[in-house]
């Protein structure tokens, strides 16, 4: 093994960090599908690289520091008996310069990769080949706007594995934050500006994610996904949504909550491609039924869930902007019908 | 004059021209009786923003919880932050000033002691405004960093309208606490106190007061222009109407951040004190610790933007912060390491305030790891508002700030009450608490590590994050058994704690060498000081007390006299202006102009009452100083 290898700041010391912290702060969970601690891209390891450096210097000094407090501690403390006056010192020249001057030295060496690094996760390396996506934070839900595809979604990112993704973040009421740990750093959405960031997932898989900055009542509830896709599963999925299927039903329950998607007011805020319905307030919802999770990713996409949503918004999202439209349960299963076969 | 040094209850040290009872309380312009009512208040909210914490961590103890409704635990980090910053250590820490300050420069009061008691009614009465929001429609609920445009309408309700004029109050109290301080200790030094032997606690005082005077009037200015969004609709943070959110972040953090230090500059004070004392040391390197509280200060203002990596300014704005967020650390560690020297070497007596002050410089160093971690801006992409901030600032200032002042109510408690707090009461106190904090909030390390963002009223069940939100939430019973044992330690001591004598730590400072309590003058006479540690001095060279300046003959035109002294008299114009400000508050929340244009002249009437008020003050009587040393 090489040593260079192990000099800090490289893979293996992130993968080390990894492993030190991981082992605490799993503490018997399996599952922990948004560690920063198991990145899935190029932007995301590099920053555990940087994590990992400062968290092996700051071991380091805290050896030394505590380690002298816990000797000071046993070895002067006052016996019985001895009232014996210490020494007098009053300070040591020499000393102090080191104490000062170590730190810097070690800074410096946590300064180098923070700079390099931060202009590093600014931008991709490759932007001409890279996959523009704008993302739109909302109360509570994220919007995914691709514009050299021309597609509008919601909740779930599609990206293909394997390729950059330059990110333009806006808002379009307070400031959220886009997190998806396992790929990237988080960067805040900010009303009246537009800020850049990339991602790449080496794999494909799904990676969860969720908006960082309080950004009112849900705040909590604002999750989505990044779902990176293999070449043919990416081609696939931009195929259904540029040409979505069943959106027009002719006949059974998805005609009846076809028709209810105008009368019960669903398309006074939401987009179904391909139809009259052009709402914008809300989510675009065309081919939800390829989707994961619905209600902002934060119910697994089934009819009852579906349904539990429908007959009350506000019950699971509170101050959710869609209100409870007291839909029968006909309404219900219709719309839901006509949702869920659009994929 | 044995009879001096036995506890005599505080009431029997009022000032002559204060009435008796809790209208002398109210018009005081003692420092001492200023200080103790500061300590109380902040007993007081920190109660509440205890548990308002509690609650949280009974939210957050299993995922998908229903306790607490979203909107309410949005009220309850808002309120939780607010109260602990502003109205729990701000105040503990005016309190060890107030009191201790003056003692400890050989003073008898404040440079402006009617400044310092409006200082107390308006954090008091800001407090007061904020608290109420809880019954006038909603508590604010936006952080207590209120980030624009979450902060106006129509995002946020009437909460917000309680942190703005609560918070301008407040504010305007710790601006007058820090013009006063930093004038006392100007002026008011005894003959000898030059500024290299001013003890730590003074120089952390003169840099606090400093970054007080200069960061609170970046906090008022955005407070005036969130008003001005709020009250009369023009759009500041708005970008929609050609206004800037971030304007609002800018402006925060440039207060933000020197607040930062004004919360641990005090503590650094306290450990500076206390631990030289149970040491039986001096202070190690005492002109590097007065230029690295300096330099901190100094470099305080030049970090704010590392609040604001994730705003998207870019990498270059990005490396510069993050380098001068780095360098704040050496200055830091310095302080560090010339404590751990301190102790190397010398005869440690681990009383409950030792305990707490050499836990702190564990606890806090840990939170200065982290610090240094954050402050690497790419780091800081994965860690910003996650929970591993939420660990940093309590690292800081429960681990810093808090332990500190826990040492220093140990320290000074006896000083104050003239009896000692139980030191086995005390262990369990320390114990429970340190053991407690650990727990509670070591785990959110991890927490944020693995994904979880702060300010979340729940969390998903299949993020791997139940299990340490469940132990962080056990820490938080035993950290509050801990509070508990103070409490009691305090009522108890009241009453039966050992009789403490003028200095029962063999102390090195001059606030040692007056009665526990001080007198209502503090000092009969001005004492002459002759060294760094001014008692010391005189305990090692063989006199045991101070050398009053009169006999001295160093100070013989100065006012006073043996035999009596000249004290402020009491006044209750302080109380009427707060009151006159607190109804202009009022009446500009209820939107009922008329009764804000009411209070504002009111106001005014008081003050034109105290600008042309002459204040004779009142001569005291004074025990000769002979009878002082223990």
């Amino acid at each position: 093994m090489r040593l260079s290898a192990w000099r800090p700041g490289s893979k293996r010391w992130a993968l080390a960090t990894a492993l030190a912290l991981g082992v605490l702060a799993l503490a018997g969970c399996a599952q922990t599908p948004q560690s920063v601690l198991s990145p899935a891209g190029p932007v995301a390891t590099t920053e555990l690289q940087v994590i990992s450096l400062g968290f092996w210097i700051m071991l380091g000094v805290g050896v030394v520091v505590l380690g002298l407090l816990l000797a000071i501690i046993f070895r002067f403390r006052a016996r019985k008996n001895d009232d014996a006056l210490p020494e007098q010192v009053e300070g040591n020249t020499r000393l102090e310069f080191a104490w000062t001057i170590i730190p810097v030295l070690l800074l410096a060496v946590l300064a180098v990769p923070t700079i390099k690094d931060a202009f590093a996760a600014a931008s991709p390396p490759n932007p001409s080949t890279a996959l523009p996506v704008t993302v739109v934070g909302h109360q509570w839900w994220w919007e995914f706007d691709y514009p050299t595809l021309h597609i509008v979604t919601a909740d779930e990112m599609h990206i293909p594995a394997g390729t950059q993704v330059a990110i333009s973040l806006q808002s379009v009421d307070v400031i959220h934050s886009f997190w998806v740990p396992r790929l990237a750093g988080k960067l805040d959405a900010v009303p009246g500006r537009t800020n850049s960031m990339w991602l790449e997932a080496a794999q494909p898989g799904t990676y969860a994610g969720q908006c960082a900055e309080l950004c009112g009542t849900s705040h909590a509830l604002m999750r989505l996904s990044v779902i990176a896709d293999s070449p043919s599963a990416w081609s696939a999925w931009v195929q259904k949504m540029q040409h979505p299927q069943n959106t027009q039903p002719t006949s059974g329950a998805a005609q009846a909550g076809f028709k209810d998607f105008s009368t019960a007011g669903c398309s006074a805020c939401h987009t179904i491609d391909g139809t009259s319905y052009k709402g914008t307030l809300g989510p675009n919802l065309t081919n939800l039924g390829l989707r994961v999770g619905i209600a902002a990713d934060n119910l697994a996409n089934n009819d009852a869930n579906l349904a539990k949503w429908l007959a009350n918004p506000p019950a699971i999202m509170p101050d959710v902007d869609m209100p409870n439209l007291h839909l029968t349960q006909q309404q219900i299963a219709d719309l839901s019908a006509y949702l869920e076969g659009q994929k | 004059m044995a009879a001096v040094s036995e506890r005599v209850h505080p009431r029997q040290y009022a000032r002559p021209g204060e009435q008796p009872g809790l209208w002398g309380w109210l018009t005081t312009v003692d420092h001492k009786r200023i200080g103790i009512m500061y300590m109380l208040a902040a007993c007081v909210f920190l109660f509440f923003g205890g548990a308002e914490a509690f609650l949280m961590r009974l939210q957050l103890a299993v995922p998908n919880n229903t306790l607490i409704s979203a909107s309410t635990f949005n009220e309850l980090f808002t309120m939780h932050g607010l109260t602990m910053i502003f109205f729990v250590v701000m105040p503990l820490s005016s309190g060890f000033m107030n009191y201790v300050l003056p003692l400890q420069i050989g003073a008898r009061d404040v440079a402006f002691p009617r400044l310092n008691t409006l200082g107390l009614w308006l954090t008091i009465g800001g407090g007061l405004i904020l608290y109420t929001s809880w019954f006038m429609g909603g508590a604010p609920d936006a952080g207590w960093f209120n980030y624009a445009p979450l902060n106006s309408p129509p995002y946020t309700g009437t909460g917000i309208d309680f942190y703005v004029v609560g918070l301008m109050v407040a504010g305007l109290g710790s601006l007058m606490t820090g013009i006063n301080f930093l004038t006392t200790i100007v002026n008011m030094r005894a003959p000898g106190m030059h500024p290299m032997r001013l003890p730590m606690f003074v120089w952390t005082t003169v840099l606090t007061s400093l970054l007080l005077i200069f960061a609170m009037p970046a906090l008022t200015a955005d407070l005036i222009l969130l008003f001005f969004d709020r009250f009369f609709g023009t759009g500041f943070f708005n970008p929609a109407v050609g206004g800037n959110a971030l304007l609002w972040q800018q402006l925060f953090w440039i207060f933000g951040h020197p607040e930062v230090y004004i919360l641990i500059m005090p503590a650094f004070g306290i450990i500076s004190e206390v631990i030289p004392v149970f040491s039986r040391k001096p202070l190690f390197g005492y002109s590097s610790m007065v230029f690295a509280v300096m330099a901190i200060g100094f470099m305080s203002f030049m970090v704010w933007s590392h609040h604001m990596f994730t705003v998207g300014y870019g990498p270059l704005v990005n490396s510069v912060f993050a380098i001068t967020s780095m360098l704040i650390s050496v200055p830091t560690g310095v302080k560090i390491f010339n404590w751990l020297a301190t102790m190397w070497g010398g005869r440690i007596r681990f009383t409950t305030a030792m305990m707490f002050a050499t836990a702190f410089i564990a606890t806090f160093t840990i939170g200065g790891f982290s610090g240094v971690m954050l402050a690497s801006a790419p780091a800081d992409l994965q860690y910003n508002d996650s929970y591993f901030v939420v660990a940093h600032i309590h690292y800081v200032l429960v681990g810093g700030a808090l332990m500190a002042l826990f040492a220093a109510g140990y320290y000074w408690y006896p000083k104050i009450t003239g009896r000692l707090l139980s030191e086995s009461l005390g262990k369990w106190n320390f114990w429970l608490l340190f053991i407690g904090f650990n727990v509670t909030f070591f785990p959110m390390h991890f927490l944020g590590l693995l994904g979880m963002p702060r300010r979340v009223f729940t969390y998903a069940p299949n993020l791997g994050l139940n299990t340490w939100n469940y132990v962080a939430t056990l820490g938080v019973f035993v950290l509050a058994a801990g509070f508990v044992m103070y409490l009691v330690n305090l009522l108890w001591a009241w009453k039966n704690g050992a009789p403490a004598g003028n200095d029962p730590w063999d102390a090195r400072t001059l606030e040692w060498s007056t009665t526990s309590p001080p007198p209502a003058y503090d000092f009969a006479s001005i004492p002459l000081v002759r060294g760094r540690d001014p008692f010391w001095v005189e305990k090692t060279t063989g006199n045991g007390q101070m050398i009053p300046v009169d006999t001295a003959g160093a100070d013989e035109g100065d006012a006073h006299h043996a035999g009596k002294v000249h004290v402020p008299a009491p006044s209750a114009l302080p109380l009427c202006l707060t009151l006159a400000l607190v109804v202009a508050g009022y009446g500009s929340l209820l939107r009922i102009w008329i009764i804000a244009v009411i209070g504002i002249l009111a106001m005014f009437f008081c003050l034109f009452r105290w600008m042309f008020d002459k204040d004779p003050g009142e001569m005291l009587d004074v025990v000769p100083t002979g009878g002082e040393h223990a």
